[in-house]
């Protein structure tokens, strides 16, 4: 049989929870970014996914909000890893678990 | 589908589908589980592009190419331009590098996972067959970025040039803090050796 709607929205939720785990875990900024990055993938899949198998594939909404999707993720990309240089320079560390002078 | 197809096809059309994901996700769990960053970010760019490989087995080649542009064209350059500028020194494989809870996050990780999964597998709403392949021409979209979404349209292009600006600004030397560290530890030298060509 060919795939069916359930198997990429396994695959997606999957996709989400290694990501999920990666940016919850993982120590380095640039490696959590890439969790998030992960992530947002998983949900334009999901999108993607729905309007393969959705009632009215004509109306291209799925494809229209993950265009918008990758655009901002592209900005996120671009502002959060800005942010971790800029970090890095005042800090002289990536180490997520370092920037703690907020912590009380 | 309404029109039946030779076996051989829909065979071939799952063996595809268990080939990509089973890609996605080993790139995927090599990008989050790796030690040396460099190689996260080319793991990562491979997750991102067998995912353009799943957009194209769902007929949709405009996003899987916008995919490729953005996310491995785009996004991981940026993040082994950050890594570059960022982790000479920490490059090191000694460096711990997960957190000190990481079991905690794993088991959260693994809590969303079941909380997605069973819901998914278990409902009776997604047993559907797939209507029969309908192409996402580029025209189409084209005309529909023009007229039904031309106002997000250009919102997004108000995003990305004050995120472009922002970026920018944010990663951008502040002269006067960043001359004095950065100076601060060659000054002693050139002292010295002010010192030391007079006489």
């Amino acid at each position: 049989m060919n795939p069916q709607l359930v198997h990429y929205l396994v695959l997606s939720a999957v996709l989400f929870s290694i990501g999920f785990a990666g940016a919850v875990t993982r120590r380095n900024a640039i490696v959590v970014l890439i969790g998030i990055e992960l992530m947002l993938n998983a949900a334009n899949l999901n999108f993607i996914a729905f309007w393969r198998f959705g009632a009215h594939p004509e109306a291209l909404t799925g494809v229209m909000f993950v265009l918008f999707s990758i655009a901002i993720a592209a900005a996120e990309a671009a502002v959060g890893l800005a942010l971790i240089i800029a970090i890095h320079r005042q800090r002289h560390t990536t180490q997520v678990d370092q920037m703690d002078s907020l912590k009380g | 589908m309404s029109n039946p197809r030779p076996a051989t096809i829909v065979m071939l059309n799952e063996i595809a589908f268990y080939l990509t994901a089973a890609l996605v996700l080993i790139f995927a769990i090599a990008a989050m589980t790796l030690p040396r960053l460099v190689h996260c970010a080319v793991c990562a760019a491979g997750a991102f592009a067998s995912l353009a490989l799943i957009y194209l087995e769902l007929d949709a080649e405009f996003v899987a190419f916008a995919q490729l542009l953005v996310y491995v064209g785009a996004i991981a350059i940026l993040i082994v331009f950050a890594i570059l500028l960022t982790n000479l020194q920490e490059a090191d494989p000694q460096v711990r590098r997960a957190s000190r809870s990481w079991v905690v996050g794993v088991a959260v990780a693994a809590i969303l996972l079941a909380a997605l999964g069973l819901p998914i597998i278990t409902t009776p709403l997604l047993q559907r067959a797939a209507p029969a392949a309908t192409a996402a021409p580029v025209r189409d979209i084209g005309e529909k970025l023009m007229t039904t979404y031309v106002l997000p349209l250009e919102m997004i292009g108000v995003l990305l040039t004050s995120a472009l600006l922002g970026a920018v600004v944010i990663a951008m030397r502040e002269e006067p803090e960043v001359k004095t560290k950065v100076t601060r530890p060659t000054t002693p030298a050139l002292e010295r050796q002010e010192e030391l060509t007079p006489r």
